[in-house]
């Protein structure tokens, strides 16, 4: 492993990618690595979204349609298994494969093989998922947040396959982390202090230490469900002394960090393409980093908020909610830094800009709600409603999603050497906007309403407002097969891209030529 | 590979292994934070040592009774009175029927709760029926008898006090001690209870 560091003192020849499907099974480059996430992570997302389609088809007239309710438990259950572990956090690392050695200005990432290893256990981990819903009892069915008992007494028996690859995707996502951590505490280019670092680079700094932190208890979680499953203990059955709502304590301590971990990388891409697309530096670098850490920091003490209904004594829910409306204080921060970058600027509307736009405002509606579902009296009515799932639909789809969807149009000139399709990325863009607005902003009112979420037939007076809301998810389900369409088309050929590709772009991955190299920095650039 | 980058692996591998652990310290850490805080209604499951903490000048209070089954337990199982008020600083005794409606023999495990969950710390048993795991015959039936007591530290918030038992199927588990009330139980004479005082 040493070489890749030394390597250029002996071996100046710089060799290409070896050549056909080995290059990709064997490979320890980085940009592979990342392009192995990031079309993973797309295939899943198409997964996940393909089932959000049997969800809303179900939910376009009240009554059973089309398909059993415990099938459509199997779902909504794989459904946000497959979002948040499939599609948002691969699509977050393989970002961070491609670009944080090119922004730090090293040859490659600290662990090359354990790269390799991270993103190929990846697959077998979904193979293994996907595969519970062929088995007898069907698939995981009782929610993505699993709790016991439902996960554990009264679970199907592929419960048990959905742990392994749980933990599977657990290891992935450390070794992803530790390799993330290491390139960047010390691979730096000379002259790189942490200060003068890209907010990607700090973004994912902090998102791998809450990885690091929270991942092993997720792991811890699913292997004591696995010991009272099938080794007879009791972590989680009060009949053997264990109680259930520990299960919810474990698995939000891990759970709220999660969310973070969804939506900090997003924080420094959108930081970014504001900053080129408003051609101005950045509002008030040193005060996002402080904002993204005080949020990091934060998430570890506001978990019990998931669970304000499960009978917390009142000084909990006093300091749960308090402390969760502290969060609003950094996040309005970070917004407020990318509303004045925007301030006079020179603004041009190009597709990433428009995606990160959108991410602001409508990330910023998320947030509004989530602060609504903070107070704690207010929350018992809003609990397992679809106030709910309209909140965090909007801080993970035009928060998290549209964050990756504008780092793919923002960077994929440098990634190929071709600039993308300006017309049909903004078609993609209004399509996707108005697909996600006309989606979640709708179950907010049936939420508030009162339908309750994970159901599948609901009372008729909110039959409007689904179908409404199933119309759109359609929508934006259809413009992302554009998408596909146009990432292919951009890998395909297209305008040929220079190296620094925007008009205001800056950092050192804008400095090599587009496409990038396959071994960038190998002698690191100095910087000032 | 430079020294810096091996001590920083190695660090981040001591802190993935240090929080794996801690997620599984997270369990006795959770009894002992609900044990000591008396949050989550959680009532030690012994005996008090100290019989003679009755006094006089308390107040009264309502007590109201809840039996829950588990799952699928089949007992019939309710307390002989939904209400009853006490004073505190007084033992009081009450009883709750139960029957095994099966034609097996079966064993049960009563688990108390207490709403709301400040009162938890302020309530004394001498004896109760949850201190121990009841066997019963096809179709027998008992009553069963708990011997309690609100100290006059009660909050003076609290003038009702809800206490829940939910009965579980313990056959499978019989003479499987639970986590907190082995210490002074002996199983085999379970209803002798000078034997723990």
């Amino acid at each position: 492993m040493s070489a890749v560091i030394e390597s250029h003192g002996h071996d100046d020849h710089h060799h290409g990618p070896a050549k056909g499907l080995t290059r990709w099974l064997y490979t320890t480059n980085h940009k592979d690595i990342g392009t192995l996430y990031l079309w993973f992570s797309f295939a899943m997302f198409l997964i996940g979204g393909a089932m959000a389609m049997v969800i809303r088809a179900e939910l376009f007239q009240p009554g059973m349609q089309i398909v059993e309710p415990e099938f459509y438990n199997q779902m909504l259950t794989l459904h946000g298994l497959i979002m948040v572990f499939g599609a948002v956090m691969p699509a977050f690392v393989g970002l961070a494969n491609w670009l944080v050695p090119m922004m730090v200005g090293a040859p490659d990432m600290a662990l090359p093989r354990m790269n390799n290893l991270s993103f190929w256990i990846l697959p077998f981990a979904f193979f293994i998922l996907l595969s519970s819903l062929l088995m007898e009892g069907g698939a995981p069915n009782f929610g993505w947040t699993f709790y016991a008992p439902l996960s554990t007494t009264y679970a199907p028996p592929s419960v048990t396959f959905f742990i392994f690859s749980v933990h599977i995707m657990g290891a992935s996502s450390i070794m992803g982390s530790i390799n993330v951590i290491v390139t960047i505490m010390n691979m730096r280019a000379p002259g790189m202090t942490l200060m003068k670092m890209p907010l990607f680079v700090w973004s994912w700094l902090i998102t791998a230490y809450l990885l690091i932190a929270v991942m092993p208890v997720l792991a811890g979680a699913v292997t004591m469900m696995l010991m009272d499953i099938h080794f007879g203990t009791s972590f989680f059955n009060a009949a053997g002394g264990g109680d259930p709502v520990l299960f919810q304590h474990i698995f939000w301590f891990f759970g709220h960090p999660e969310v973070y971990i969804m939506i900090l990388p997003a924080f420094g891409i959108t930081s970014h393409i504001i900053e080129t697309f408003s051609r101005k530096q950045l509002f008030g670098y040193a005060s996002m980093v402080w904002a993204m850490a005080s949020i990091a920091i934060l998430s570890f003490v506001v978990w019990a908020h998931h669970m304000f209904t499960v009978g917390l004594p009142l000084a909990a829910e006093l300091f749960f909610m308090w402390a969760t409306m502290l969060i609003a204080v950094p996040t309005g921060v970070k917004v407020f830094n990318w509303v004045t970058t925007m301030f006079k600027g020179s603004i041009t509307y190009e597709t990433p800009m428009l995606f990160a736009i959108a991410f602001v405002v409508l990330f910023t509606i998320g947030g509004f709600s989530g602060l609504m579902l903070a107070i704690t009296p207010a929350d018992f009515q809003y609990h397992d409603t679809y106030f709910v799932v309209a909140h965090f639909h909007y801080v993970l789809v035009p928060g998290s999603i549209f964050s990756i969807m504008a780092a793919v149009y923002y960077w994929i000139p440098k990634w190929t050497g071709n600039m993308y399709d300006e017309r049909l990325g903004k078609l993609h863009f209004w399509l996707s906007f108005i697909g996600v607005n006309v989606t979640f902003f709708p179950q907010h009112w049936i939420g508030l309403a009162g339908m309750p979420r994970r159901i599948p037939d609901y009372a008729l007076q909110f039959a409007d407002w689904n179908m409404i809301s199933s119309v759109g998810a359609f929508l934006f389900g259809a413009s992302q097969i554009l998408f596909l369409f146009i990432v292919i088309k951009t890998v395909m050929g297209g305008k040929k891209a220079t190296p620094e590709v925007w008009e205001g772009s800056r950092g050192l991955e804008w400095t090599v030529e587009s496409p990038a190299p396959y071994h960038t920095f190998t002698t690191p650039p100095k910087v000032s | 590979m430079n020294e810096g980058s091996k001590k920083t692996i190695k660090t981040l591998c001591f802190a993935v292994i240090g929080m794996f652990t801690f997620s599984f310290a997270l369990v006795p850490l959770y009894n002992v934070f609900c044990e000591v805080t008396g949050l989550n209604g959680k009532i030690e499951l012994r005996a008090t040592n100290n019989k003679n903490i009755e006094s006089e000048n308390g107040r009264d209070i309502s007590i109201q009774f809840v039996s829950h089954n588990n799952e699928e337990m089949p007992w019939a199982f309710k307390p002989t009175e939904d209400n009853i008020k006490v004073t505190t600083g007084k033992y009081h005794t009450a009883t709750f029927y139960v029957k095994n409606t099966t034609n097996k023999r079966m064993v049960a495990q009563a688990i108390p709760s207490v709403a709301p969950s400040n009162a938890a710390a302020h309530l004394k048993k001498l004896e109760c029926f949850c201190f121990e795991q009841q066997e019963l015959a096809p179709g027998e039936e008992a009553l069963l008898p708990v011997k309690l007591i609100f100290d006059n530290e009660l909050p003076s918030s609290i003038n009702s006090v809800v206490l829940s038992y939910t009965i579980f199927d313990v056959t499978e588990y019989k003479d499987v001690e639970l986590t907190n009330n082995h210490n002074e139980m002996d199983h085999a004479n379970g209803h002798d209870m000078e034997s723990s005082l």
